[in-house]
């Protein structure tokens, strides 16, 4: 088995559970995807596992299928390959809200135990926060409406915190009843993928629970990298170590982001969803 | 084009510039800030390096938006300095989500007083932000989101091209831009080209010289974002921009030379 970084496995970990969900389905199975993370695990998944797995993203691109990993939701190669292009308007009242989403796939500055998910502000308060991050882009409402989310986000104490200074997204609010309690129509988080292993929420309390670790992984980084008292499932399984196949797909995906060409994108992975580098980054 | 904007573009105004990382109108905004507009509520769903321009020359003391910041590079710093230290001015904020900022534009351009939607709820965005209320619907009970037309005095577009009678074709990703254009009392299109008759193109949106007050030759002028069909995006301008925006003195000197 080839080495691979904590990154990769978490990627391809994701994109095994987005590919896991889009097999239960005959039909294209349509996921809405966030920029960053989510954005490459989703296309190493339409190259691996999940033929018909459909992306769309915010900027009203459906059935996209970039050759490269585009560097912003709106990059041109997801015109280029799409389907059909529609406006933003359209593509948030007529696809998201209506609910024909299957998946919502975001990243997170912060999220805390019922993956409520902050992009908003950080420490100090909302007029004079410690940091200013991005806002809401389209998260709310993916958050809200698909009919699942996955989250994709580094795991450290800056990432899984207590109380989140802002919810700028809704996962399970504060437990169990919350989502009905505000009109939420999709079902919200069933995964949290991490680069030390995978969360679910427990399926009375709502709350995270770590359910399976990376090779190699202790419950002990897992429990140092949680702001809160993580819950252990019993029976605590162990991911399986990337494919040669799938890393040799991962890398050329990653490359496409420093090929010498006027596409090249050789910045930071940060976007609409997943905040400031230096918030998630454990490489 | 320095005409267009000094004759629509007043002190004080509601100003929109839209383009969702597409077809971004640089030289328009660039153009705002050589002739010094001051107390600008800027309106855009995705501010991004030429709000940080515009705000940081001091423009703007109010802005609305959904998203801030810098596409695939980080953070917007001059955004972020005029919030945390009100530098160079003040800058007030009104911060919504896209679904909301997109319905706000269908709004104003479809003549009503609010928009409503499926969002919000369970958010702190409510508490923050006096434009979300929620509502009740009157044939079935549910709480829904309401959200007030915006109606920029002005807004700003990029297209590829128009036709001799200011009929404007655009295409790739065309965003918001139709409902901003429509929801302004004033409108301007920069245009990549003037030609004699707009050929039909896959995907194109024709905004019609009815409502368009005035189209102005900006070649180039959505650069260093791209224009679908004329020039691909400048992703390393996007990242240098970082180190420009970072630092006041640095970017200080940036406004010079613009000026």
């Amino acid at each position: 088995m080839s080495d691979y970084t904590a990154d990769e496995i978490m990627t391809v970990v994701a994109a095994r559970e987005l590919a896991e969900r889009a097999g239960r389905k005959a039909a294209d199975f349509l996921c809405f995807v966030g920029i960053g993370l989510p954005s490459t695990a989703a296309n190493l998944a339409r190259r691996t596992h999940a033929r018909n797995l459909a992306l769309i993203y915010e900027s009203g691109t459906l059935g996209t299928n970039p050759d490269r990993l585009p560097l912003s939701i709106g990059d041109g190669i997801l015109a280029d390959t799409a389907l059909t292009v529609v406006s933003v308007p359209e593509v948030f009242n007529y696809w998201l809200q209506s609910g024909r989403v299957d998946v919502g796939f975001l990243g997170a500055a912060q999220l805390d135990r019922f993956v409520n998910i902050n992009t908003t502000v950080i420490g100090g308060d909302y007029e004079h926060p410690k940091v200013r991050l991005p806002g809401a882009g389209g998260a709310p409402e993916i958050a809200a409406s698909c009919r699942e989310v996955i989250v994709i986000v580094r795991q450290s104490t800056r990432t899984f915190v207590d109380n989140l200074d802002f919810i700028t997204s809704v996962g399970f609010g504060r437990g169990p009843g919350d989502r009905e309690k505000f009109g939420l129509r999709g079902g919200g988080p069933r995964v949290v993928i991490t680069d030390l292993g995978v969360l679910e929420p427990d399926p009375v309390t709502c709350e995270l629970t770590l359910t399976r670790l990376h090779p190699g992984v202790t419950v002990e980084q897992a429990r140092a990298a949680t702001g809160w008292d993580l819950a252990v499932a019993p029976g605590l399984g162990t991911t399986t170590p990337p494919s040669e196949d799938e890393l040799t797909v991962l890398r050329a995906l990653e490359a496409t982001k420093t090929a010498p060409k006027t596409v090249s994108m050789t910045g930071p992975e940060t976007g609409p969803e997943t905040g400031p580098k230096q918030l998630g980054g454990q490489q | 084009m320095s005409d267009a904007v000094a004759e629509l573009v007043h002190d004080g105004d509601s100003v929109a510039l839209e383009g969702f990382t597409h077809l971004i109108p640089f030289a328009a905004g660039q153009e705002i800030i050589r002739q010094r507009r001051t107390g600008l509520t800027l309106i855009r769903m995705t501010p991004d390096l030429i709000y940080d321009q515009l705000i940081g020359a001091g423009c703007a003391a109010k802005l609305i938006f959904s998203w801030g910041g810098n596409p695939g590079v980080g953070s917007l710093h001059r955004f972020r300095d005029a919030v945390g230290n009100d530098w160079p001015v003040p800058l007030e904020i009104e911060e919504h989500s896209h679904a909301g900022m997109a319905n706000r534009y269908v709004a104003g351009a479809s003549g009503l007083p609010f928009a409503v939607l499926r969002g919000y709820a369970g958010t702190d965005l409510p508490a923050h932000t006096s434009t979300i209320k929620m509502i009740t619907c009157p044939f079935t009970g549910e709480e829904l989101a309401a959200v007030p037309a915006l109606n920029p005095d002005v807004t700003i577009v990029h297209a590829q091209r128009a036709d001799r009678a200011g009929n404007v074709q655009l295409w790739g990703i065309v965003g918001v831009q139709k409902e901003a254009v429509l929801a302004a009392k004033r409108s301007l299109v920069t245009v990549e080209e003037v030609v004699d008759e707009l050929t039909p193109v896959p995907g194109a949106i024709v905004l019609p010289s009815w409502v368009v007050d005035l189209v102005a030759q900006a070649p180039g002028g959505a650069r260093p974002s791209y224009a679908h069909g004329y020039y691909e995006r400048d992703n390393q301008a996007y990242r240098d921009w970082d180190a420009i925006g970072r630092d006041r003195a640095a970017f200080t000197q940036w406004l010079a030379v613009t000026r």
